[in-house]
């Protein structure tokens, strides 16, 4: 059980602008649980895909050796031929075709390009037979849950003989019950040789089934850790370990009384009525403070925030939002917008602008109030509210008139930022507001946040990056599957603490 | 604060491009889809005028023009407001259709009791009419924005079931005449209340050329209304800054374009003067520009046709916004086919089936995006002229019908094809 089956070696692999990897050495030995585990964003996905010919040979530097011939994947399924299957965190089933029919899609039983439908159940049947599934092959694959669904994927990827199976992030959508099931399913692979590399952050389920873990961190892979020295604390101290240097302006804070305030917030799913994705949650901002909310993804952070604002989210939402004290109605967007809350979307491009107009339009849009009189919209006043927020958030143009859609991601996150300025709310919300931007603009945002929290606003961050958070904020909720797990004043925060009230709760939980 | 240091040098580029003025080639550029369109018609006008042997500008033909196409035009507008929200309607043509049926069941076709006899009254009837096609309108729109069924599928099943109400309520015959007063809607002209100018008598072997005094002076003072309001527009902008175009540009373009009108006035004075129509439309398409240039009504609509969601989480009522715009298209539906059965002088069971096509192409030809957020009144007025005028000359050339169709069909494709086109280059 010791002969290596794969082995990657000096992966480097950069975008313009980026080095997602750069030397990543990696061994997979024949028949174990390999886990990945890393941050988000650390490079644990794209090095899979480097792996599995998502992005083809020569688009990267280094080798792949798998069963000790080098590898040149150009796609997909070059890999596939040879045995090795990635399942994507997001499940790539058709819900409105069958069991079956997704199983082998693209592989289809089929002589002549007729289908043959009793080989194709009969198979299938076999198929979800190894994976512990007794649903009919002709049960449609929306009408069972995600977890079945994930197993399905598994299935499907038996179909293709596979031996080395790739998942990414496989639990990270299941209940407690389905996840304990899908890691003893693996573990149940092992015994017949397959071998498996498991990406996730849930360190208690990688520490339960792995056989060893390699820690990346900011696209290197830092240490691979064997069954017998893995303890949690040792990877979460490999996972976060990098210091801080001054990426952050700083800001002595003016923190005055409680401005915003929500109580027992509870939401369902937009989909699922039962899942309940929202857990009584409690939070508070005062004026002049900026708060994070810490947290993996998934673990419900934007949905809270939407859910918050005007209900933009969910279902069944139950709870209570106090501004200045007096309770508030925030049923819709406009009168959350309204009593001076704002919410600048994670998603820019999809929730954030209108991509096809200009610049002028789009910082307006949300308080058209304040340029019209009686639905008649004054244009030069728009032009000076346009060239105003433009200066200040120094969005970098030819002039207000450029399509938005053609700016920079970091110049397209000023826009959202001018837009929601402009409604001049006590209260903003800022989802992710750093993500896929560079670091100069990342600083001038940083920026924008202290003038703002200087004018008395209230501003609550959601972040992913953790150093961000620790750098800018005043105090810090972690969140984790829809419960805020911990509260600190960021002075007395560290990543390991963070890292530690979330799988401290995960521990909990399971 | 640590906080007023943080921006070492970068916000210099701000500011010097707001003084900047453009160049003629830069505005001409970035104006280039309207002038280009705007051109397009009179090269196709002056191609027929060629081809018709001097037939397409004679003030009877142009008058012609007008009143064929009045009823495309006024759906037009609508359906610019239906597209750019992202949405369709394919039911303008069979509601236009019921409308006209239901106003000449109402003047002409059903006895009511004396009481209720005040509803045969053509302004009555038109009223009920608009009304009748705003809730139209109304009820899709309810179902497309509450009830996020397609418009296409709504408007589909509205196209049908407003072609059978129409045979239904005629009882599958023509009901005509209409009372005169309704006809006026189509057929008349403002009267010329200054008295007509006689610019060569009658006589031996001359034609006598008079003029309609008063479409003249409407016409004059509708280019000095224009001339004023673009100067006070320029100067106020120049106090705030701010500069759009070069003032040699602005001159030449005021100067065509009231050339334009005037010629265009002249031409029309020359026989009957204004349409009565023709200042319906005018003051519809004026209307119109003011509610997607200037209103935020129209804003909102381009905001949500743009990215529904953005606009939904900045606080549109995007919902509410769609149902209007189909209560909107409703009105000028029934207005539409109220012309068109006035133009006929009678109600059929075949009126207004097609022009939804014809209102579209119209609509697309001018410039509209098909996934919404793109489109101009002024470029739905053109477009819908572009069609009116190849008609018109094609059917004076005697082009026969069959070529007719597959022509305009390659005009439209060709014409949203080249848009494309120039916008994949210069993205």
């Amino acid at each position: 059980m010791t002969n290596t089956i794969l082995e990657m070696r000096g992966i480097t692999k950069t975008f313009p602008g980026v080095k997602a990897l750069s030397d990543v050495n990696l061994d997979v030995r024949e028949g174990e649980i390999h886990a990945i585990v890393g941050e988000n964003g650390a490079g644990k996905s794209t090095l899979m895909k480097v792996l599995s010919g998502v992005y083809p040979s020569g688009s990267y530097d280094g080798q792949i050796i798998y069963k000790g011939e080098e590898q040149h994947f150009k796609s997909i399924s070059d890999s596939e031929h040879k045995g090795i299957v990635i399942i994507h965190q997001e499940l790539a089933l058709v819900p409105l075709l069958s069991i079956a029919e997704n199983i082998f899609l693209g592989n289809e039983q089929a002589r002549a390009g007729v289908i043959d439908w009793d080989e194709t159940r009969d198979g299938a049947r076999k198929l979800l037979g190894m994976v512990g599934l007794t649903e009919d092959p002709d049960t449609l694959v929306t009408n069972i849950g995600v977890g079945k669904q994930q197993l399905v994927e598994i299935a499907k990827a038996l179909s293709k003989s596979v031996q080395l199976l790739i998942l990414d992030e496989p639990t990270a959508s299941l209940s407690e019950k389905d996840s304990a099931a899908l890691l003893d399913l693996l573990m149940e692979f092992r015994k017949q040789g397959i071998t498996s590399i498991l990406i996730s952050h849930k360190l208690n389920e990688v520490s339960k089934v792995a056989d060893r873990i390699t820690v990346i961190r900011d696209g290197r892979s830092i240490e691979t850790l064997t069954k017998e020295n893995i303890s949690e604390d040792r990877i979460i101290t490999l996972m976060v370990g990098r210091s801080l240097d001054d990426r952050y302006p700083s800001r002595v804070p003016d923190i005055g009384e409680v401005v915003f305030e929500v109580k027992n917030w509870s939401v369902y799913h937009q989909q699922h009525r039962d899942r309940q994705v929202i857990k009584n949650i409690d939070l508070n901002l005062r004026k002049g403070e900026v708060v994070g909310i810490a947290g993996l993804m998934g673990s419900g952070r934007t949905e809270f925030a939407m859910s918050v604002f005007g209900k933009s989210y969910g279902q069944k939402i139950t709870g209570e939002v106090f501004l200045h004290g007096k309770k508030a109605d925030m049923s819709t967007v406009e009168k959350a917008v309204a009593n001076g809350v704002a919410y600048a979307t994670e998603d820019r491009k999809t929730y954030g602008l209108n991509l096809i107009d200009h610049i002028k339009h789009n910082t307006t849009i949300a308080n058209l109030r304040g340029i019209s009189k009686v639905g008649v919209i004054d244009d030069l006043s728009e032009m000076d509210v346009a060239n105003e927020y433009r200066k200040k958030t120094n969005i970098r143009s030819s002039s207000v008139y450029q399509v938005t859609g053609n700016l920079s991601g970091g110049n397209q996150q000023k826009v959202v930022l001018s837009k929601w300025l402009f409604a001049n709310p006590d209260v903003l919300i800022l989802d992710e507001p750093t993500r896929g931007i560079d670091v100069g603009a990342k600083y001038e945002i940083y920026t924008i946040i202290n003038q703002l929290a200087a004018q008395g606003k209230a501003i609550l961050v959601i972040s992913s990056e953790m150093p961000e958070l620790l750098g800018i904020t005043d105090r810090l909720y972690v969140m984790n599957e829809g419960r805020i797990v911990g509260e600190m004043a960021t002075s007395e925060a560290s990543q390991e603490k963070i890292m530690r009230s979330i799988v401290r709760a995960e521990g909990k939980a399971s | 604060m640590t906080t007023e240091t943080a921006q070492p040098g970068m916000s210099t580029t701000g500011e010097q491009v707001k003084i900047q003025e453009l160049s003629v080639w830069g505005a001409l550029k970035a104006n280039m889809r309207d002038y280009g369109l705007l051109l397009a018609l009179i090269l196709i006008m002056l191609f027929f005028q060629y081809f018709t042997n001097g037939v397409l500008f004679k003030p009877v033909n142009l008058t012609n023009i007008i009143l064929q196409n009045s009823y495309i035009i006024v759906m037009a507008l609508g359906m610019l407001l239906v597209i750019v929200a992202g949405h369709i309607d394919l039911s303008v043509g069979s509601v236009s259709g019921f409308v006209g049926a239901l106003a000449a069941m109402l003047m002409v076709g059903w006895d009511f009791p004396p009481e209720l006899a005040f509803l045969a009254n053509p302004f009555v009837a038109g009223a009920i009419c608009l009304v009748a096609g705003a809730a139209i309108g109304a009820a899709q729109g309810y179902i497309i924005a509450y009830h996020r069924v397609p418009a296409f599928i709504v408007t589909l099943a509205g196209m049908l079931i407003f072609k059978g109400l129409s045979l239904a309520i005629l009882a599958g015959k023509s009901v005509g005449p209409f009372p005169a007063e309704f006809q006026m809607l189509s057929a008349g002209f403002i009267p010329d209340v200054i008295g007509p100018t006689t610019l060569v008598a009658a006589s031996e072997g001359v034609q006598p050329l008079v003029l309609h005094t008063t479409t003249m002076v409407l016409a004059i003072l509708a280019v000095v209304a224009m001339v004023f309001f673009a100067i006070r527009g320029r100067a106020r902008r120049k106090a705030r800054g701010y500069e759009s175009e070069p003032f040699g540009l602005f001159v030449v373009k005021n100067l065509v374009i009231a050339a334009l009108v005037l010629f265009f006035a002249y031409m029309l004075a020359s026989y009957k003067g204004l349409p009565n129509v023709l200042v319906v439309m005018g003051v519809l398409i004026a209307l119109f520009v003011f509610v997607t240039k200037r209103m935020t009504f129209g804003r909102r609509i381009y905001a949500l046709g743009g990215n529904l969601k953005a606009a939904a989480l900045s606080g549109i009522k995007t919902e509410r916004m769609t149902f209007y715009v189909f209560a909107i298209m409703g009105a000028l539906a029934a207005l539409a086919g109220m012309i068109y059965a006035a133009r006929l002088n009678s109600a059929t069971p075949k009126a207004g089936q097609g022009l939804e096509l014809d209102v579209i192409a119209a609509v697309f030809i001018g410039g509209a995006s098909a996934l919404g957020g793109v489109g101009q009144v002024a470029g739905a007025v053109i477009g819908a002229f572009i069609m009116g005028v190849m008609n018109n000359g094609m059917s004076i050339m005697g082009v026969n019908i069959d070529w007719q169709q597959m022509i305009k069909g390659v005009v439209l494709l060709a014409a949203v094809f080249f848009d494309l086109y120039n916008k994949n280059r210069s993205a």
